[in-house]
């Protein structure tokens, strides 16, 4: 059966909305939550103490709980973290750099998350061998590749990214920070007043990227609920839904009526789409360019 | 026919497990045999190039080595003690990866000096079938920190880093401090504002990345068009930036169009076109023990990859027969400026005001 994962918060939130969202969340039917700071180590609101008690919560909900680390790391201080979170003894944790790969590589299994780079079967089973117990597809990859992918894959649990702004790129630059024209260092936490990103336009006013602090996102929603049937054809284990600031439990709840069968994939489009921040879009699914939405052939 | 060369570069980086070698490596681009040798000539200490097709990340039409222009581009450096390095820096897609494995093969074949490679699937590969090969950590393998990177010194042996252009100067020392790899860092060329291996925009707008196709911003996705505002750019008809009357219009690489962002119009919201260039720091690279700087720019002319050389080799020279008289001379960064995107230029993440 195929099981919801509700992937790490990419946004920033205030740390009483951040709690209310969870506490939320741990009412849904979803399977597994990601929790922790994968963007910008500035981010304060929470500190590792604090998701670890979000992770209590959720856990005695009976939710599996996975800590997620950051992604790009710079400073001694962030691989401090990364460190701490790889050694927490109790919760799996999802790295998501080389580096974390290292410090959890032959202690204990550990899911190798959706930016390293499994572009092929030898670099899964490499990653396999390591001690990852599931993978998560790179956002680029089409479903073609994806099944040949599978075929190679053993026992490793497969995870794809099926719902939310898409997390594109990653920089030392904080372009929050540049559009308040402050320094990353004095961002002032600006992040904290754009809780689903700020939206960037092209100059005809076509909404094309989010600016998410130093994480660049699709302005359009990826949205693979129509692909459910495909993905349990392919064998994918999880899906993993990405949190946005409103409408989330509705969301996930669409996508357990889909896997159950409650709702075809197009009455499942047609009742998602008013609930997401923006357009949806489908196209790497498809091997297109990422922005394109492919109507979904009918199941 | 040596004798005829100026600028002759005899100098062999020290064994990895050297330390503390006073060694700078100049690692200079080429697209084509013409830009290789413009390289050798001016002063590269090696080259670095690709095949043509999606194994490296210039895969750009026109651009890039056959076999023969490979055999002959390693001949012409070898003779006059320049080294070959070749990228296979790409990730091998699921269902081909064999091109890359041949393009391996080829190199090994041909007698390049060493592979720079991002897919650790493939650096398996390398070490099974040529265990003797030298490898290199491509920046396109994203490793940002001491810990990723030594761990594809044990897991592959990877003898050489190249770091992403997100580290300030003091956390390149950190990461030089803290492995024994050998670090090469860039140093002039066109700036990339993301994690290089960690960016997708350019597969979000036209289906094909530096990761999947070994591109950016694919110049068959590109639309110039006169209208009455001015000269658009366009990316898969995606507007990337219009130009008014008198403005310079530049290659539409899409995180350096102009945009909006709330209240705030038609700026660039995620970096001018620009490019990098260190020169002033090049004392404190050497001090801190970067064992190599890359220049940027494959898909550039012969005559940049001259220019670029030339200004390089001599500034290196300065550098290291007296790093600390060393001062870039003007002469050097406006002929830098002149070849530089957007003709200006920036020390990037190097400097921490730039984040």
């Amino acid at each position: 059966m195929l099981k919801i994962a509700l992937g790490p918060l990419l946004y920033y939130w205030p740390r009483q909305t951040t709690f209310d969202f969870y506490e939320a969340m741990a009412q849904t039917s979803v399977d597994t939550v990601y929790l922790g700071e994968t963007v910008c180590s500035r981010r304060h609101e929470l500190r590792l103490a604090d998701w670890l008690q979000i992770a209590a919560l959720l856990r005695a909900r009976g939710k599996d709980v996975v800590l997620s680390t950051q992604t790009l790391l710079e400073s001694g201080a962030e691989v401090g973290t990364m460190h701490k979170i790889a050694a927490n003894g109790d919760y799996l944790v999802e790295a998501n750099d080389m580096g974390a790969v290292q410090s959890l590589t032959g202690k204990v299994p550990f899911v190798a998350g959706p930016h390293l780079n499994i572009y092929n079967v030898p670099t899964l089973q490499w990653m396999a061998g390591l001690g990852a117990s599931r993978w998560v597809m790179p956002l680029e990859m089409k479903q073609s590749d994806l099944a040949v992918m599978q075929a190679g894959r053993s026992t490793l649990q497969t995870e794809v990214f099926a719902y939310g702004r898409m997390p594109l790129a990653f920089s030392a630059r904080c372009f929050t920070a540049r559009h308040c024209n402050l320094p990353k260092d004095d961002c002032q936490f600006s992040c904290l007043a754009h809780p689903d990103g700020l939206m960037m336009k092209t100059r005809e006013s076509e909404e094309f990227l989010v600016l998410n602090g130093t994480q660049t996102q699709s302005a359009r929603v990826y949205n693979l609920i129509g692909a459910v049937g495909s993905m349990q054809a392919l064998g994918v284990d999880v899906v993993r839904l990405s949190p946005q600031s409103q409408n989330m439990a509705q969301v996930v709840a669409l996508f357990r009526a889909t896997i159950d069968g409650a709702l075809t994939p197009a009455q499942a489009v047609e009742r998602i789409t008013p609930l997401m921040p923006a357009q949806g879009c489908n196209g790497y699914w498809h091997g297109q360019p990422g922005l394109d939405l492919v109507a979904q052939p009918v199941q | 026919m040596e004798t005829l060369l100026p600028n002759i570069n005899l100098q062999e980086s020290a064994p990895a497990d050297a330390v503390a070698a006073p060694v700078m490596e100049l690692v200079c681009p080429a697209g084509s045999l013409p830009a290789l040798k413009a390289a050798v000539d001016n002063g590269a200490s090696c080259v670095y190039l690709g095949m043509r097709d999606a194994t490296n990340a210039r895969n750009f039409a026109g651009l890039n080595f056959d076999e023969a222009a490979i055999a002959s581009g390693i001949s012409y450096a070898h003779a006059r003690g320049c080294k070959i390095f070749m990228a296979l820096n790409t990730y091998p897609q699921a269902s081909n990866p064999a091109p890359w494995r041949s393009a391996m093969d080829k190199a090994v074949e041909l007698g390049a000096d060493a592979v720079i490679l991002a897919d650790p699937g493939l650096m398996q590969y390398a070490v099974a079938k040529h265990p003797k090969l030298r490898l290199h950590l491509s920046v396109q393998g994203s490793a940002t920190n001491f810990d990723a990177i030594n761990f594809y010194r044990e897991q592959f042996g990877i003898v050489r880093a190249v770091l992403p252009r997100v580290l300030s100067l003091s956390q390149v020392q950190q990461v030089i401090e803290k492995t024994p790899v050998e670090i090469e860092v860039f140093g002039f060329g066109s700036l990339c504002v993301m994690v290089e291996g960690r960016c997708a925009l350019s597969s979000y707008v036209t289906g094909e990345s530096p990761n999947t196709h070994g591109v950016c911003s694919p110049p068959k996705a590109v639309r110039w068009q006169e209208t009455p505002t001015g000269l658009e750019s366009r990316l898969n008809g995606v507007l990337i930036d219009r130009y008014g009357k008198g403005e310079n219009a530049g290659y539409p690489t899409l995180c350096k169009g102009r945009f909006d962002v709330g209240d705030d119009h038609n700026y660039y919201a995620i970096e001018e076109p620009t490019s990098l260039n260190t020169l002033e720091l090049l004392p404190k690279l050497h001090k801190m023990g970067v064992r190599a700087i890359k220049i940027e720019g494959r898909q550039r002319s012969p005559a940049y990859v001259a220019q670029v050389t030339k200004v390089w080799r001599e500034a290196i020279d300065q550098c290291l027969a007296n790093p600390h008289r060393y001062a870039p001379k003007p002469v050097w960064m406006a002929s830098l400026d002149k070849v530089a995107e957007g003709q200006q230029h920036t020390l990037g993440a190097y400097h921490r005001p730039w984040k």
